[in-house]
């Protein structure tokens, strides 16, 4: 009966979406329709809240008459895992993701600030359109709710790669980005349909942008930590396509973050941050597609059947289409631009859009052109890392360079010599570091890329200081009582600086080593000896390992196990590696298996040292918590601009 | 600056930038793109020195290791096989009769050294090249991919 009622409260939450899809679009300024519209999307989203519930429900009492139960889950699972396998298959994840839409349209439907009604009520109803063509997609070619018949006694398990508390949060977190994106979407289409902006939408773009690219850039980091600690191969990030379908939709969410800063403070920009928006959703649905549909080669990918590829092909057709189709038609009418030169804050956060957008263009071909050649020749190929180190590295390294100057650039019309004055001991410290990495690592593009992470780190050190100092003495007072927007873009700087040195760092000086030990046996390795205890034999929860046990000596000294399992479910071992972190560097082991034939009794080791890696990890940590912040200033400002006599001037 | 003047400069950055990657994109992809071939087709199509990739079952029996920690095993679509030796740890997944996809430089007449190897991901996927390639070979046991 559960799942029965779960696909019931499903199919009101779409009557509900297409209500208000309807309703907002024609409710122009009529006040009833506009309430109904609001009411609708509150319906949709309390449906769909029971809907998820239900289905968790039916993960909790593994009902495995229900397909998607049995497919992923087991009795044994620890219940934290019962409840991720909700979301960690594709049947779930769909039914979250039309779960957070619906989410976002209520939320839009309370908050809309001071917008005219006409732009209000047609975002909302466009946000009803994107929730209802997600479920007819999730009810009629995945539905979570399909019942099995005969009902088998045991289910086959959640993969057990997948048993992990960062991956339990990583779907969820992406697809609040992904689905983030939906509202700028909306509120763009609205735009259009309305033929005009106004200050308030400007306004009101802003944190559902900074919302949802805070939500990627936490969910990408997750994916990124989770691959390095747990399939056991010691990298992080492997420009795999799984990959790509998210970092797309993120680079284009960072350029709209910036554009609508312009729109919103400067009133220009507009049809440009409409644009954004519009492919912003459009790669986060095509990340959704790539994923979801099985059309790619990858470790990642499902396998699925090819009807629901098509499916999600067309609404990406249908959202981009219209977009795109409303863009060429009403764009001209949008223009309320104030003028700026080149050389000003607006020119160089152009330029950041130009370089981000020609970089997801990269990734977009990397990606895709293996498709299109198997497509049209029939002939499978694969395009890896040297692709992306040459083709996409230049335009990020050019917003980098201009990263540090922009923030201290007037509005409007800058003086690049006054800009540039407080970036000397940037530059300084910058090409320092470039020397001293190629004297000492002799790699040239690791000393230019690790030369530019200083620059970021002391570039954003240099407009604090200079903030600081504006209009008085630097007092701790006044250093405290910066404004959160200030903190925010500290932050978020600070952590593309982190990370690229990082990220270099580690690509560049990893060492890693396969070593046959026999128990007892040690081995020097990264200025450590590691030495092989013994291999036991361990019970888990729903596992059997067996686990090696080191000691490591020198420049650290500590016991480190990792651990090689076989699932009580069933499947292949998988690995547990073991991280041993110090200051600078993660020693990290992976256990083989066990050798044959002459040696037996020996295990393989994978060794390996990855310097910085902790950098790469906290970088992009401090971005997302830059946005993070950034949603406090805006909260802030808010509330402020409801008390004028209160309000600060803003930076 | 005027509106017109600005739009220009936007319009021929925005080329600049375009063109720049279009030429990188050309050049990097004729020189990083990975073909990958089935045992039976890699004597007949790879150049010497080439980088490819095959794709085959792990046939039973072959996987050892040699005195140096090299995984050595042979990959086959039935009708031909390819030894190959790898220096690292398999992938979780890696096992006698899965599929494989093995990365690497062809050298004509020599073992295929690899260095990325790349097995199915879980319990029912399998890399699609490998499916595509088990199929023309009249191999494939399963569903569709």
């Amino acid at each position: 009966m559960i799942a029965e009622f779960g696909a019931f409260l499903a199919a009101v939450a779409l009557i509900a979406s297409l209500a208000q899809g309807a309703l907002g679009i024609y409710a122009r300024e009529d006040a009833r329709r506009a309430a109904a519209a609001k009411a609708c999307a509150e319906i949709a989203s309390v449906a769909m809240a029971g809907a998820f519930i239900l289905l968790i429900t039916l993960f909790v009492r593994s009902d495995f008459t229900v397909a998607v139960v049995f497919n992923n889950s087991h009795t044994d699972k620890p219940l934290i895992y019962k409840i991720a396998g909700a979301w960690g298959n594709h049947e779930g994840s769909m039914l979250l993701w039309c779960l957070v839409s619906a989410m976002f349209g209520l939320a839009m439907a309370h908050a809309h600030g001071n917008m005219s009604r006409g732009l209000w009520t047609r975002a909302l109803g466009v946000q009803g359109w994107v929730s209802a063509g997600a479920l007819i997609y999730t009810l009629v070619l995945s539905n979570p709710f399909a019942r099995l018949d005969p009902a088998p006694f045991q289910g086959q398990s959640l993969n057990p790669l997948l048993q992990d508390p960062a991956l339990a949060l990583h779907p969820p977190m992406l697809y609040l980005g992904y689905v983030g994106l939906s509202a700028p979407f909306s509120l763009a289409l609205a735009a259009l349909i309305e033929g005009k902006v106004d200050e308030a939408w400007a306004r009101a773009l802003r944190p559902w942008t900074l919302a949802a690219w805070t939500c990627l850039t936490f969910g990408i980091t997750l994916g990124s930590y989770w691959a390095y600690y747990e399939l056991g191969w010691g990298g992080w990030w492997f420009w795999d396509p799984v990959e790509n379908a998210s970092f797309m939709p993120w680079l284009a969410a960072t350029a709209l973050v910036h554009s609508a800063i312009v729109t919103e403070r400067r009133g220009s920009l507009a049809g440009w941050t409409i644009l954004l928006a519009i492919i912003g959703f459009s790669l986060a649905l095509l990340g959704t597609f790539l994923v979801r549909s099985g059309v790619l080669t990858s470790v990642h990918a499902f396998a699925v059947d090819p009807r629901r590829g098509v499916a999600v092909l067309v609404l990406i057709a249908l959202a981009a289409g219209s977009g795109l189709t409303l863009y060429g038609l009403r764009a001209p009418m949008l223009q309320r631009a104030t003028g700026f030169t080149a050389i000003s804050r607006e020119g160089l956060l152009v330029l950041n859009n130009l370089g981000l957008a020609v970089a997801a263009g990269v990734v977009l071909v990397g990606t895709l052109y293996p498709l299109a050649v198997e497509a049209v020749t029939g002939r499978l190929i694969s395009v890896g890392p040297p692709f992306f180190n040459l083709a996409f590295a230049p335009f990020v390294g050019a917003v980098l360079l201009a990263m540090p100057l922009a923030p201290l650039l007037a509005w409007r019309r800058g003086d690049p010599k006054q800009a540039l004055r407080p970036l000397w001991v940037a530059a300084g410290v910058a090409a320092a570091t470039f020397v001293l990495v190629l004297i000492f690592g002799r790699k040239a593009w690791a000393a230019i890329g690790i030369g530019v992470g200083a620059w970021l780190v002391m570039g954003v050190a240099s407009y604090l200081w200079v903030r600081w100092g504006r209009g008085g003495k630097r007092t701790l007072g006044r250093f405290f009582a910066l404004p959160l927007a200030v903190w925010a873009l500290t932050l978020a700087h600070l952590g593309a600086g982190v990370f690229v040195i990082g990220a270099l760092t580690e690509t560049n000086f990893r060492t890693e080593r396969a070593f046959e030990l026999n128990p007892g046996q040690t081995v020097a390795f990264a200025n450590r000896r590691v030495t092989l205890l013994e291999v036991v034999d361990v019970r888990g929860p729903n596992y059997r390992a067996a686990r090696a046990n080191f000691r490591i000596e020198g420049v650290q000294a500590r016991a480190l196990s990792a651990e090689r399992r076989v699932y009580d479910a069933g499947g292949a071992p998988t690995t547990e590696v073991g991280i041993a972190p110090s200051l600078t560097s993660d020693l990290y082991i992976a256990l083989g298996e066990p050798s044959r034939g002459a040696n037996a009794g020996a295990w393989i080791v994978r060794l390996y040292h990855n310097p910085a890696v902790h950098l790469i990890f906290g970088g992009a940590a401090l971005i997302g918590l830059g946005g993070f912040v950034g949603l406090a200033a805006l909260a802030r400002r808010k509330r402020t601009a409801l008390a004028p006599e209160a309000a600060p001037a803003q930076p | 600056m005027r509106k017109r003047d600005a739009r220009l400069i936007f319009i021929l950055v925005a080329g600049a930038l375009v063109a720049l990657a279009a030429t990188l994109i050309l050049f990097a992809l004729r020189d990083s793109v990975v073909y990958f071939y089935a045992p039976s087709e890699l004597a007949q199509k790879a150049k010497a020195g080439e980088r490819v990739r095959i794709g085959g079952l792990v046939a039973a029996g072959s996987v050892s290791r040699d005195g140096a920690g090299h995984l050595l095993f042979t990959v086959t679509d039935g009708a031909n096989d390819i030894p190959v030796s790898y220096d690292g740890q398999p992938p979780d997944l890696f096992r006698e009769g899965q599929g494989i996809v093995a990365e690497g430089r062809y050298a004509p007449g020599a073992r295929f050294a690899a260095d990325t190897l790349l097995a199915k991901h879980d319990e029912t996927y399998m890399p699609r090249e490998v499916a595509e390639a088990l199929k023309a070979r009249g191999e494939w046991k399963g569903g569709a991919p």
